[in-house]
């Protein structure tokens, strides 16, 4: 079992509901994608050159400030259950963990973290640099990861060319190999049925959304990872800043969206903010997927000043905290254990129990 | 995960997508996905390129040679072919041995060719001037080649090339 109480934050200090505009983006996220010259991308490397890779940059991390300290962590040398847990926390991909369909981790497949920075190794490309902040951050997330681009460019050859710019191994992501996303929560527009225009229009803006889990991951409890699609023809600043106008633009809809709801219907959105606390409060079994959209209910009703008595701190460490690895290891079971779902309603009872004793 | 249609296989698509204003997710096994008329992972490459590809797949014949068992990569031995396949290039140097199809694909991926951002150099100490320099004449660059006004664009490129 892996110890991530060596983590800063045990590595969620992105959930601490403290960075700006955190009642509605849970966390900010920029990764870039590099690779190192001369060197065959992952799809066609072998063993030997993914474990060459692993030290090479590992070596050269360790050189620096701002990975100097790093934790390192093997996913092809870790038990499922802490590869998944890894993957709640947005450590690592899906694809990283080993936890998609076929199930089987690449050998080489690693992870570098120190405090809100991190490197994943072997992934898709050589390196995958990656912040991760709490609300909406985009020009401090990027800062930090661009000073360890050019902490770790510095000490290692990246693949570069004079048209292309950053080469990838998938040209979805060549140029500046930069993708950010923001993880908002949007309720008002789910409830307002205004949702699927504004995605749409997103899409038509070059932007895209994903899940909670990122690519390929299904939206639940209505949060919604907005990113930028296209990587290459925009500088790193013209990309940022065009996601975070329309990141503004989306809160500032989801600000009207509530707006409307409690004018128009608040007998009826308070019923549904009290009945997602009640039953959170006093439910003997629930499932992950309830427990989130039980969980967004209460969020939109602390939002809207419905619900006084519970935390934003407390409702992102219930996210964190009842998804099928985190409970399986807070409670020494497995995450498909059929118990779980008790558990999870036990674990949820005792946290919002003492959240009311605390606040008296 | 079983499908959420035949409640028999392994769920493998996950199908997101927006009906009657309404964000649902649809769980299906590689059969009922193709079913519905869903593309699986078997019949297309397992990455968002797909579409993409599919369609560089049918136009390709007419801009660019057919791949022939000659043209791989010579520095990893990759071809399209294996690249329409899985969706990843082999090695950087792909980007040069198939460029003319890359340069339509990036074109209809990202609206553009040209990088504008950082450049890798950037991040070693450099005379502060040079930097906003050779931006400005890349994005004349950009704006020569765009408009096809290469004459422009081949001094531009030159001129570049002495700053950097």
């Amino acid at each position: 079992m892996i110890d991530l109480s060596l983590l800063t934050d045990g590595g969620v200090g992105w959930l601490d509901a403290s960075g700006p505009s955190s009642h509605l983006v849970l966390s900010t996220r920029i990764r870039l994608a590099r690779n190192l010259a001369g060197r065959v991308f992952q799809g066609r490397n072998s063993e030997t050159e993914r474990e060459d890779i692993l030290q090479t940059v590992e070596a050269a991390a360790r050189d620096t400030v701002l990975l100097r300290r790093a934790i390192k962590f093997r996913l092809d040398r870790l038990e499922r259950t802490d590869r998944q847990l890894l993957h709640e926390r947005h450590l690592v991909s899906k694809e990283l963990a080993g936890l998609d369909a076929d199930g089987r981790v690449r050998s080489g497949a690693s992870l570098l973290v120190q405090d809100r920075l991190g490197v994943m190794l072997n992934e898709e490309d050589h390196l995958r640099l990656q912040g991760l902040h709490s609300g909406f951050a985009l020009d401090a997330a990027y800062a930090e990861v661009d000073r360890l681009d050019a902490e770790l460019g510095q000490r290692l050859a990246f693949a570069f060319h004079s048209e292309f710019g950053y080469l990838t191994s998938c040209p979805t992501n060549v140029g500046t190999g930069l993708r950010a996303s923001v993880l908002i929560h949007l309720p008002g527009l789910v409830l307002t049925k205004e949702i699927s225009k504004v995605l749409q229009g997103l899409a038509q803006v070059g932007l895209t959304f994903r899940g909670l889990y990122g690519e390929g991951s299904e939206v639940v409890g209505n949060f919604f990872q907005l990113s930028n699609q296209t990587t290459l023809g925009s500088s790193e600043y013209e990309l940022l800043d065009h996601l975070g106008k329309m990141v503004r633009q989306v809160m500032e809809y989801e600000e009207q969206a509530r707006q409307v709801l409690l004018r128009d219907a608040p007998a009826i959105i308070e019923d549904k903010v009290w009945r997602a606390y009640g039953l959170l409060r006093y439910a003997r079994a629930l499932s992950f997927e309830e427990a989130m959209n039980l969980l967004s209910g209460v969020r939109l009703g602390v939002g809207v000043n419905l619900i006084p008595d519970v935390g934003m701190y407390t409702l992102n460490k219930l996210l964190v905290y009842t998804q099928p690895a985190h409970l399986a290891v807070a409670e020494g079971v497995v995450p498909n254990d059929p118990e779980l779902p008790v558990r999870r309603a036990q674990f949820v009872r005792k946290v919002l129990e003492s959240e009311v004793g605390r606040r008296g | 995960m079983s499908c959420e249609q035949c409640r028999e296989r392994e769920a493998v698509i996950h199908l997101t997508q927006i009906v009657n204003e309404q964000v649902t997710t649809l769980h299906l096994c590689e059969r009922c996905a193709a079913e519905k008329g869903v593309e699986s992972p078997g019949s297309q490459p397992k990455t968002p390129l797909g579409t993409f590809l599919a369609a560089m797949g049918q136009e390709l014949p007419e801009q660019v040679p057919a791949p022939r068992a000659g043209d791989n990569c010579p520095r990893c031995g990759g071809s399209l072919q294996d690249f329409r396949e899985s969706g990843r290039l082999g090695c950087p140097e792909c980007y040069r041995s198939f460029e003319v199809p890359l340069r339509d694909l990036l074109r209809r991926l990202h609206g553009s060719t040209h990088h504008m951002g950082e450049r890798y150099s950037d991040k070693e100490p450099a005379i502060p001037n040079e930097p906003r320099q050779a931006a400005e004449l890349r994005e004349q660059l950009r704006l020569a080649v765009e408009t096809e006004n290469f004459e422009l664009a081949a001094e531009l490129r030159d001129r570049l090339r002495v700053v950097e």
